[in-house]
């Protein structure tokens, strides 16, 4: 009479359920994974805060086209980790993409669009990806991300050449997205703005100023931001194509250094 | 009741390598009233015919809005065009979602092509049994293309489909080279005259059974209201219709025959299948009707 248990002492009713006047709440249960559920340090767990980090990149608008610039440092924390990470890149003959923040993100992104561009290419109806597209695109993909509290950790500058008329644009983390003729993101958007600001309201710039007044941005970033780095990428977008320089150096020089003291 | 021995499944072939269920599918495109498509440089323009059921009833709707820069016309099964017009409107509208700019006409052709095609490979599917006449516009400049139910889609300078629409497709391939360099008014007129083609001699082209749709720089899809229709029929009016009878009497004839396999080879009589005869499937006993 073994199989029908333990006659005797028979165990409780209701064993293994819910306490009496609770749910049921088996673990895994989709309810378990409403944002109710979570903490602040599990939604970190994901990749809510960003690893190797990248600092500012540069837009401007000349009158045929637009200039993109960016060091080449990956960030760990404050430590000059990785002293080789471009972050501009070539999305087709019309667009020019830079990144700042997450570096991984950046990379994670870019595969995405080098896919995109592939497709697109084996179509092959001879239309290619316009700027605005992309910019729009992005701000999609950026702000579902955010959405799923999963953010992609990043800041794209996107610059192109949109029918014929230069654009650029910025879109941030959270998929928040604007356009402008001078555009930094990170520190720079507080030590590059005005200086690139004030070439535009004067008017009239032209490829090898907006060059140079980058080029001079990159410096005085690196020489003030703890994150920014000697080397840089500089690319320019026009109706003729997309052009990325090889990495430039800044020749820098800190006589200057010992007349600075701190209070 | 089977018209030959190989037409019970989509996934049938015959074996002079057909298929007879995508090839009567390809009849029920013939069944529908004829619509003409056509561009010139800048403008690609959609005529439709529109039939009425019953003396009561409306005339049915040929032409349908996708988005703002691209329309269709219809020929055969209204319900399979209203499934893929459904399709491709949420492709434009997903497009413009994500990328701010129209869906290029070419890429949403592609779409709709890959789509028609999977149901004429799976013997739990049927083709689908309407032709459509695409006018777009985009970067490329403006658009006609055709697709079948076969899944064989083209990028036509001018196209026609439906009932008797080789009398119209006789009348575009004559004046084919006007087309390019013509204004939008005669290119309508062109239009006209080729689905006026396509009419016993007893009717006429008239603002009730005529849908006009222009598409263009600049010019968002417009399909024309009764008033601009008029002016448009006031083009062709009065004009010596041509051919008329003779000639559609003489295309009616390969249109209304059914595919057969080998017809004209009596000598080979048609191999039978390694079945017998109890085993053979009885599903394509219906019709498509209309």
């Amino acid at each position: 009479m073994a199989f029908m248990g333990d006659i005797m002492n028979p165990a409780p009713l209701w064993q293994n359920g819910p306490s009496p006047g609770a749910f049921y709440n088996f673990p895994g249960n989709s309810s378990t994974f409403g944002p109710g559920n979570h903490s602040a340090q599990e939604f970190r767990a994901h990749s809510a805060n960003p690893i190797t980090t990248t600092t500012t990149v540069i837009g401007l608008k000349f009158d045929k086209g637009i200039v993109i610039a960016a060091d080449t440092l990956g960030s760990y924390g404050s430590l000059a980790r990785f002293r080789d990470c471009p972050r501009v890149m070539k999305v087709n003959d019309l667009i020019l993409l830079g990144s700042g923040g997450d570096y991984a993100d950046f990379q994670y992104l870019k595969d995405i669009i080098e896919q995109k561009i592939i497709d697109e290419k084996c179509v092959g109806d001879g239309l290619l990806l316009k700027p605005r597209s992309l910019y729009c695109w992005l701000t999609r993909v950026l702000y579902n991300k955010r959405s799923k509290m999963d953010p992609l950790w990043n800041n794209y500058i996107v610059a192109g050449i949109q029918d014929g008329e230069p654009f650029l644009g910025a879109v941030d983390k959270l998929g928040t997205a604007y356009e402008d003729a001078a555009i930094a993101t990170g520190l720079g958007a507080y030590m590059a703005t005005p200086l690139l600001r004030e070439a535009v309201d004067k008017g009239n710039l032209d490829e090898e100023t907006a060059k140079a007044l980058v080029r001079k941005c990159m410096e005085v970033l690196f020489y003030r931001d703890a994150r920014a780095f000697q080397r840089y990428q500089l690319g320019v977008v026009t109706a003729e194509g997309v052009v990325i320089d090889d990495v430039a150096e800044i020749k820098h020089d800190w006589t200057l250094a010992h007349m600075i003291h701190m209070k | 009741m089977f018209r030959n021995q190989y037409d019970s499944d989509v996934t049938v072939w015959s074996p002079q390598g057909r298929l007879h269920q995508v090839e009567y599918a390809m009849e029920a495109v013939k069944l529908g009233s004829a619509t003409v498509g056509l561009k010139n440089k800048e403008f690609a323009v959609l005529i439709a015919l529109k039939r009425a059921v019953s003396e009561l009833s409306a005339y049915q709707k040929k032409i349908i809005p996708i988005d703002e820069h691209l329309g269709i016309s219809i020929s055969g099964l209204t319900a399979d065009a209203r499934m893929l017009s459904r399709f491709m409107r949420t492709e434009c509208l997903n497009h413009k979602y994500a990328h701010d700019a129209p869906m290029p006409v070419g890429r949403l052709i592609g779409l709709v092509g890959n789509k028609m095609q999977i149901c004429t490979q799976r013997y739990d599917k049927r083709p689908l049994g309407v032709g459509l006449l695409v006018a777009g516009y985009d970067d490329q400049g403006p658009h006609i293309y055709q697709t079948c139910p076969s899944a064989n889609f083209f990028d036509c300078r001018a196209m026609a489909i439906g009932a008797r629409s080789q009398s119209a497709r006789t009348y575009l391939e004559k004046h084919l080279t006007e087309f390019a360099d013509c204004e939008l008014q005669d290119l309508v007129a062109h239009g006209l005259r080729a689905l006026r083609d396509t009419l016993p001699n007893e009717v006429d082209l008239n603002n009730k059974n005529v849908s006009i749709a222009i598409v263009g720089p600049k010019t968002p899809l417009k399909i024309c209201e009764e008033a601009e229709l008029s002016r448009f029929l006031a083009l062709v009016e009065g004009e010596e219709r041509r051919g008329g009878a003779s000639l559609a009497v003489g295309d009616i004839l390969p249109d209304d025959q059914p595919p057969r396999d080998r017809p004209d080879r009596p000598d080979r009589p048609e191999p039978i299948p390694a079945l017998k005869e109890g085993f053979r499937l009885k599903i394509s006993d219906y019709k498509i009707s209309m």
